[in-house]
C-alpha cells in the first residue's frame, strides 16, 4: 500500500501524483503511440473509433460527471461540430487546424445559447429539454438543405495540414496519430479544468445547488461555461466523426446517439476521466463482440449467421440494467474496488463505497 | 368542414398521447421517478391483446382478450417494480430516467423477436364502423378512443382524490420516509402504481391498435407522449390530457398549414417554449423550488 504524505497544498492539485502514475500512464501513452506498428488496419480504425468516442465522452462527462447537468441531446451538438467543420472548410476553405477548434467553438457557443434559457431547470426538466432540442436539431437538418445537404448528407474533405494528407482510409496510422493528439489535448484540458476554481465550482453545484449558492458560486454561470465547455468538446468529438465516417447525414446523429452518450459515460462511471474511456471501450467493442459471438454459436449449430434487428440495442440495454442495479460507479468505479481490496487486504469492507441514499420528497405543492 | 376533420383526427391522435402521458404521469405522481419505458409498455400492452384475438394467435373474442391483457400488463408493471425498480430507491431520478431508458431498448427488442417487426392491426370490434352525428361522419374507434380517455382521467383522478390507496400515492410521493413511518407499505404502493399504469398502457395499446397498426418501434410514440405530460403539466392528470390534446391537435394542422418537415418540429418546438417560459407546464404542480 502506498502512503501519501503531503507536504504542501500543491500536492493536492498536482496532475502527477506519485512515481507509479508517471510509469503507468506513460506506459500508455507509449503503447497508444505504438498502435499503428502493432496492429493491422481494421484494429487501427477501431482504436481511432474508441479515441474519438471517448472525446465524446469526456465532453459529456464534464456536463454530467463533474457539472452534473443530464444531457439527453448530445447528438445535437456533435451535429453543430461536424456540419460546422465541414462547411468551414468546404466552404468558406479554411484549413483543417482553423476549422477543427473554429467548429468547437460554434458547438461551445451553441451550447451556451442552449444553457441561457434551460439554466432554471433541473434534473428531468433539463433533460426533456436537451432531448426536444436533440429532436429538433434532427429536423433542422432536414430543413436546412442548402447549407447542409438534407437527407443526402455532406462529404468530409480529406484532411490536409501543411500539404500533409490525413485520410482515414488511405493513411489510417497517421490519421490515427492526429485523433490521438486531440484526445491527449483534450485530456489535459480536462485534468487542468478539475484542478482548476471552476471545477470545483462545478462539483459544488453537482453536489448540492444550495450549498454551492451558499459557497458564493454563481450557479447560473456554473452551468452555462459547463454547458459551453461540454459541447464545445463534443463538438470537437462530431467534426472527428465526420471525417471517419467520410459521409453523414441526419440520421449519424439521431435521439438514439443521445441515449448512447449518456449510457456510455454511465457504464464507464459517473465523473471520471478513465469512465469516459472504459465507456467508449464498451461502446466500439460490444458490436464486434456480438458479430463474434454470433459467428462461434453459428460454428457450432451449424446454422448461419443470422442477423437479428435490435440485438445490439437491446444487449446494450441489458448491460447498462445491469450495471445501474449492481456497480452504479460504472467499469471505472469496480476497478476503484478491486484496487482498494488489494491495497488494504484484509480490510476491506464493503460499506467502504457504500453511497448515502436520498429518500425523495416531492416538490410538487398540489 | 375540413377543419372539423382535421379537428376529430387531431382529437382522437391527442387521446393516445394522453393515455400514455397517463401513464407517465401516473408513475410520477405516485414514485416521483419518470418511466421512459412508457410507448414501450403501450406497444407491449398492443401485442399482447393482439396475441390473445387475433386468429392466427389465440383467437379469442376481442371482449375476453381485452381484459385478459389488462391484467397481464398489470403484473407485468408490478413484476418490473418489484424485481427492477424497488432496487432503485434512495438513488436518483436520473439513474431511473437511464434505467427505464435502456428498459425500453430490451422491452422493443423482446416485442420484435416474437411478434416480428411487420406491422400488424388488432382484430377488434371498433375498426371500419362508422358513427354519424348530423352531417359528420366519425370512425367508431376514433369516438371510442376519446370517450375511453376521458374516462379514464375521470376515474383515475377519483382514485387519486377519494380513495385510501390514491391517499397513499400521494403521501408516499410527498415524502417517502415520512409514509413510511406513518404505516404506509411505501415499496407495495409502487409496485401497484406500476402495475396500474401497466393497465393504462394496454388500454392506450389496445385502443392504437384498433385504430392503425402497430410495430416494435410503435413505443418511440412514447416520447412525444412525454412531450405531451410536460407541456400539460408534468405530475396532473388533466394535465397529461390536455398536453396530449395540445400535441395530437397541433400536428394534422401543422402539417396542413406548414410546409412539409415543419410539421414534425411542431411539438417538441412547443415543448422547447413551454419548458423556458413555463417550465412547470400549462397545469403547473410546482410553485417554487424548495430549499
Amino acid at each position: 500500500m502506498r502512503t501519501l504524505f503531503k507536504t504542501s497544498y500543491d500536492f493536492d492539485i498536482r496532475l502527477v501524483k506519485h512515481a507509479g502514475h508517471a510509469l503507468w500512464y506513460g506506459l500508455l501513452v507509449l503503447f497508444a503511440l505504438a498502435v499503428p506498428l502493432l496492429f493491422d488496419v481494421f484494429l487501427i480504425g477501431e482504436a481511432t473509433s474508441l479515441l474519438i468516442w471517448s472525446i465524446g465522452g469526456m465532453g459529456l462527462m464534464i456536463l454530467v460527471g463533474q457539472a452534473g447537468q443530464e444531457s439527453l441531446g448530445h447528438a445535437a451538438f456533435l451535429a453543430v461540430g461536424c456540419y460546422a467543420n465541414t462547411i468551414l472548410q468546404d466552404r468558406m476553405g479554411l484549413p483543417f487546424l482553423l476549422a477543427l477548434p473554429l467548429a468547437g467553438l460554434i458547438s461551445g457557443f451553441a451550447g451556451v445559447l442552449l444553457a441561457l434559457p434551460t439554466a432554471r431547470l433541473h434534473g428531468i426538466y433539463l433533460a426533456i429539454a436537451t432531448l426536444a432540442v436533440s429532436m429538433l436539431v434532427e429536423d433542422v437538418i432536414i430543413l436546412a438543405e442548402p447549407v447542409t445537404g438534407g437527407v443526402g448528407g455532406l462529404v468530409a474533405p480529406t484532411i490536409s495540414i501543411f500539404g500533409v494528407e490525413f485520410d482515414r482510409y488511405a493513411a489510417p496510422g497517421r490519421f490515427y496519430y492526429l485523433v490521438l493528439a486531440v484526445t491527449i489535448l483534450v485530456v489535459f484540458a480536462y485534468l487542468n479544468l478539475l484542478r482548476s476554481p471552476l471545477g470545483r465550482a462545478f462539483a459544488a453545484v453537482r453536489d448540492s445547488e444550495i450549498s454551492a449558492r451558499a459557497m458564493g458560486v454563481d450557479i447560473a454561470r456554473a452551468k452555462a461555461t459547463a454547458f459551453g465547455l461540454s459541447t464545445a468538446i463534443t463538438g470537437l468529438c462530431g467534426a472527428l466523426m465526420g471525417h471517419f465516417a467520410g459521409v453523414f447525414n441526419h440520421e449519424s446523429f439521431t435521439l438514439i446517439t443521445s441515449i448512447q452518450m449518456l449510457m456510455m459515460v454511465v457504464i464507464g462511471g459517473l465523473g471520471t476521466i478513465h469512465g469516459a474511456f472504459f465507456g467508449a471501450a464498451v461502446v466500439v467493442l460490444l458490436p464486434q463482440a456480438i458479430v463474434f459471438a454470433r459467428d462461434f454459436i453459428g460454428s457450432f449449430t451449424g446454422a448461419g449467421s443470422v442477423a437479428v434487428p435490435g440485438l445490439e440495442a437491446a444487449i446494450f440495454g441489458v448491460i447498462l440494467v445491469l450495471f445501474i442495479l449492481f456497480e452504479p460507479l460504472g467499469i471505472y468505479g469496480r476497478w476503484i474496488k478491486t484496487r482498494t481490496f488489494f491495497d488494504l487486504f484484509p480490510f476491506y469492507r464493503k460499506s467502504m463505497f457504500r453511497r448515502q441514499k436520498s429518500y425523495l420528497k416531492t416538490e410538487r405543492m398540489r | 368542414m375540413l377543419t372539423l376533420q382535421l379537428l376529430v383526427s387531431g382529437l382522437a391522435n391527442g387521446c393516445v398521447y394522453g393515455l400514455i402521458a397517463l401513464g407517465f404521469v401516473l408513475i410520477y405522481k405516485a414514485t416521483e421517478a419518470v418511466n421512459f419505458a412508457q410507448g414501450d409498455f403501450m406497444m407491449l400492452g398492443a401485442f399482447v391483446a393482439l396475441a390473445f384475438a387475433n386468429d392466427d394467435w389465440a383467437g379469442l373474442s376481442f371482449w375476453i382478450a381485452a381484459p385478459l391483457a389488462m391484467i397481464v400488463m398489470g403484473v407485468f408493471g408490478y413484476l418490473v417494480d418489484m424485481a427492477i425498480l424497488r432496487r432503485m430507491f434512495g438513488q436518483s431520478q436520473i439513474a431511473v430516467v437511464i434505467l427505464t431508458i435502456a428498459l425500453g431498448f430490451v422491452l422493443r427488442f423482446a416485442a420484435g423477436f416474437v411478434f416480428g417487426h411487420e406491422p400488424v392491426s388488432l382484430k377488434s370490434p371498433m375498426a371500419g364502423q362508422e358513427v354519424r352525428f348530423g352531417g359528420l361522419v366519425l370512425g367508431l374507434d376514433e369516438v371510442s378512443i376519446i370517450v375511453v380517455t376521458v374516462a379514464l382521467t375521470m376515474l383515475l383522478w377519483l382514485v387519486f382524490a377519494r380513495t385510501r390507496l390514491g391517499v397513499a400515492m400521494q403521501a408516499a410521493s410527498q415524502n417517502q420516509l415520512a409514509a413510511y413511518y406513518m404505516g404506509i407499505p411505501v415499496k407495495r404502493i409502487h409496485s401497484l402504481t406500476w402495475a396500474l399504469s401497466g393497465v393504462v398502457a394496454a388500454i392506450a395499446g389496445i385502443l392504437f391498435a384498433s385504430k392503425g397498426s402497430i410495430d416494435p418501434s410503435t413505443g418511440l410514440l412514447g416520447i412525444k407522449a412525454f412531450a405531451a405530460s410536460v407541456i400539460g403539466g408534468l405530475g396532473s392528470l388533466p394535465g397529461a390530457l390536455i398536453g396530449g390534446l395540445i400535441v395530437g391537435l397541433i400536428e394534422p394542422f401543422a402539417s396542413y398549414y406548414l410546409a412539409a418537415g415543419y410539421s414534425q418540429i411542431a411539438p417538441y418546438l412547443l415543448l422547447f417554449l413551454v419548458l423556458v417560459f413555463r417550465p412547470h407546464g400549462i397545469l403547473a404542480q410546482i410553485h417554487a423550488k424548495k430549499v
